[in-house]
């Protein structure tokens, strides 16, 4: 009786998948293509490959570079962008003195209430402080940026595919829309109808083609690096401030490789010896033939 | 079980005897995992999957349970509460990450225990309540993952929920109410979060509480072995303890070392970057798609694009992917024959590894796939071979197969020759 019903509950659920294929293998036919291709999907890049120090299972910071991407966020990004996970005191672990981070700290206005009479103010930064927002709220974000809100930057290189490439790709991928091909085709011969709107601009890094950020790193020398730094050319900051927000997404990054490995390293030796325990209690019972099951 | 010659529990140590005459919980773990549980001696590696499963359940557990010390459900700070335990509360990092792989690696674990299950028939008479209470083990599994996936109130935590308790308005006439209130509103918002959370908190002890009545299930007939032939005498089992501790140990070992693989150097590999931005109503992601476990069942979901007589699509979707499901519990009854093991079923086991397995591998792939051709094509051939398999196929072949000799009994087959062998009308194979 089960089985009766089982063959019908199991020829009602094929059927009624099958007729959909049907009308699904109908509607391609009538089409001519399995699925369409557009503009966003045939002049999309992903993103190049980026070294950093951090990268891998063996990866360790580099300070340095820690160090002058967060200058290049500084001076560059905070304009537009938060920074709302990170907190001042996080930065000593750039290699900042407790005294530099204080410094910092105090280079930022943060909300705060006036102490005579109540009222909402600003006040310099401690260090306990986390970085504030640009902007109060996302109406204002929109209404300064093309309603667009620029997104908080603190998780970007977990929140897109390849992130840390992916942010270094998107600052140095600007492009010129009528010049820009791929194997030699213009996305405006495939595509006429294709356009960059109004305050939108070119960038085949971006999923949808057409970003409202304006082009952040445009001339080498934006931002001053100190002696014996590394030139500052648009290629070199967009590295270092990948390499910033690699460390803002996940401070702990190379400490959880590092405790990884001997975590590994004591497992294996331990997976080791229970396999030799495991022979020798069953020493006793192994037939010396073949076994059939 | 108690086959006629278990070892019987005798404490020596003072301690023990006094412990085991005021409560005999020592007694019970004897007769349980000690030696006094005899078992088939012919388990091969595929027989693990049960004590990692349970493993796994109990580092959910702990693991959850500190999380929950720091994390906080309210929709406007849980993602923050989130961040707060990876960057802030010591080697919280390394309980988040420990959690969110754990569970992909209880579901890894759960449905190579599945696979054995359907390969060996473990599900035929005597241990058809084990089956049972297993398919109900794994279902409080999935609502426990799909709630626990909603906590960090990331972009896919919430269109995700959105999705799946959308899926309750396409029951006709009492759907839309019913959404309305398991979710406390007509959107995933902060009460059903926290509904979520008190729910996540609560499903694993109940599923705890499911596996004890699994494990005793199992004790009743004891375990199966693959031959699927029937314990029948004394040379056909070794006691549990040291053989299968001693196996299970090693098992242990080689499962932590790809779980700590994942945890420490892939950790975000089987998640979505997508989770790591904060749940927008207002923003909807390019691609929804759940994690990895869900995928074969989302691909069923997604088939069923045209409306069927009078049934509208999305309606047909849901009845599939919950009845996918489902028809595991009819499983003992759907496949009856009197041999067990796939080794013996050579028709069985063609339609297993020529269609049921790259059946589910491309329902798997399709699921985490954009709603896309040809993933949708692929989706409804793969669904087709699905629902014929198990309810048509199935019953069809155990009706009609003819399958190889089987052993005279699990010593023959483990030493070659059993001479207590008997021909005639003695011998009751299979059984």
């Amino acid at each position: 009786m089960i089985r009766l019903i089982g063959i019908l509950a199991g020829l009602f659920f094929s059927v009624a998948v099958l007729w959909s294929l049907g009308n699904g293998v109908v509607a391609v036919a009538g089409q001519g293509y399995l699925k369409e291709a557009t503009a966003e999907s045939e002049f999309h890049l992903h993103p190049r490959e980026l070294d950093l120090q951090s990268n891998g299972p063996f990866g360790t910071w580099d300070l340095a570079q820690l160090q002058r991407g967060f200058q290049v966020y500084k001076e560059v990004c905070a304009a537009c962008h938060g920074l709302k996970f990170v907190a001042f005191r996080d930065l000593s672990a750039l290699g900042y003195s407790d005294a530099e981070v204080k410094a910092i700290a105090a280079g930022f206005q943060v909300p705060g209430i006036d102490p005579n009479t109540g009222e909402a103010t600003t006040r310099p930064g401690l260090a306990t402080d986390y970085f504030p927002d640009p902007y109060p709220n996302a109406v204002a974000a929109r209404a300064a940026n093309n309603n667009a809100v620029p997104p908080d930057l603190s998780l970007m290189t977990k929140a897109r595919h390849d992130g840390s490439a992916y942010v270094h790709s998107l600052l140095t991928g600007y492009r010129n829309l009528d010049t820009f091909s791929i194997d030699g085709k213009h996305v405006k011969d495939e595509f006429p109808d294709f356009s960059t709107p109004e305050g939108g601009h070119f960038n085949p890094y971006f999923a949808n083609l057409n970003i409202a950020m304006p082009p952040p790193l445009t001339t080498a020398g934006q931002v001053t690096y100190a002696e014996g730094q590394p030139k500052p050319t648009v290629d070199q900051m967009a590295k270092d401030v990948s390499a910033f927000l690699t460390w803002t997404a996940e401070p702990k990054k190379v400490k959880r490789t590092q405790v990884g490995w001997p975590v590994l390293g004591f497992l294996l030796f331990a997976t080791i010896l229970a396999w030799f325990a495991k022979n020798q209690v069953w020493a006793a019972i192994k037939p010396k033939k073949p076994r059939v099951v | 079980m108690s086959f006629p010659w278990a070892k019987h529990y005798e404490p020596v140590n003072p301690l023990m005897r006094y412990l085991d005459e005021k409560l005999p919980l020592p007694r019970l773990v004897y007769n349980a995992i000690g030696g006094g549980y005899p078992v088939p001696r012919n388990l091969n590696y595929m027989w693990n999957f049960g004590v990692l499963a349970g493993f796994c359940l109990v580092l959910q557990i702990v693991t959850g349970v500190v999380l929950a010390m720091h994390y906080a459900a309210n929709a406007g700070v849980a993602f923050s509460s989130v961040e707060h335990i990876m960057r802030d509360v010591n080697w919280g990092w390394a309980l988040r990450y420990a959690h969110a792989n754990g569970a992909s690696a209880f579901f890894a674990v759960i449905y190579l225990h599945i696979f054995r299950g359907f390969f060996y028939s473990s599900y035929k008479a005597p241990r058809e309540m084990v089956w049972l209470i297993g398919v109900t083990i794994f279902l409080l599994m999935m609502a426990t993952g799909f709630m626990g996936y909603v906590l960090p109130w990331g972009q896919m935590s919430f269109w995700g929920a959105k999705v799946i308790t959308g899926l309750f308005g396409a029951i006709p006439v009492v759907g839309e109410p019913i959404q309305i209130w398991l979710l406390g509103g007509y959107a995933p918002d902060n009460a059903a979060l926290n509904r979520f959370f008190s729910l996540h908190f609560l499903l694993p002890f109940v599923i705890a509480g499911a596996v004890i009545l699994h494990i005793w299930a199992l004790h009743i007939p004891g375990s199966s072995n693959p031959t699927g032939i029937e314990v029948k005498k004394e040379s056909d089992t070794i006691p549990f303890h040291p053989y299968y501790t001693a196996k299970d140990g090693f098992g242990l070992g080689v499962f932590l070392i790809l779980y700590c693989v994942m945890l420490f150097l892939l950790p975000n590999y089987l998640g979505h970057p997508d989770n790591y931005i904060e749940a927008n109503p207002l923003s909807t992601p390019a691609h929804i798609v759940p994690e990895w476990y869900f995928w074969p069942f989302y691909a069923i979901l997604r088939a069923f694009t045209s409306d069927f007589f009078f049934i509208p699509a999305k309606l047909m979707g849901v009845l599939a992917m919950f009845s996918a499901i489902l028809l595991w519990f009819f499983l003992p009854w759907l496949d009856k024959g009197p041999v067990r093991s796939g080794h013996y079923r050579p028709l069985f086991r063609k339609f297993f590894w020529f269609g049921l397995i790259p059946a589910m591998a491309v329902l798997f792939y399709c699921g985490g796939a954009p709603a896309e051709e040809p993933f949708v094509m692929l989706s409804q051939l793969a669904t087709a071979y699905y629902f014929l398999h198990f309810l048509v196929i199935l019953p069809i072949v155990s009706m009609i197969e003819r399958p190889d000799p089987l052993p005279y009994s699990i010593t023959e087959a483990v030493l070659g020759e059993d001479k207590a062998a008997v021909l005639g009308e003695n011998a009751t194979p299979g059984v």
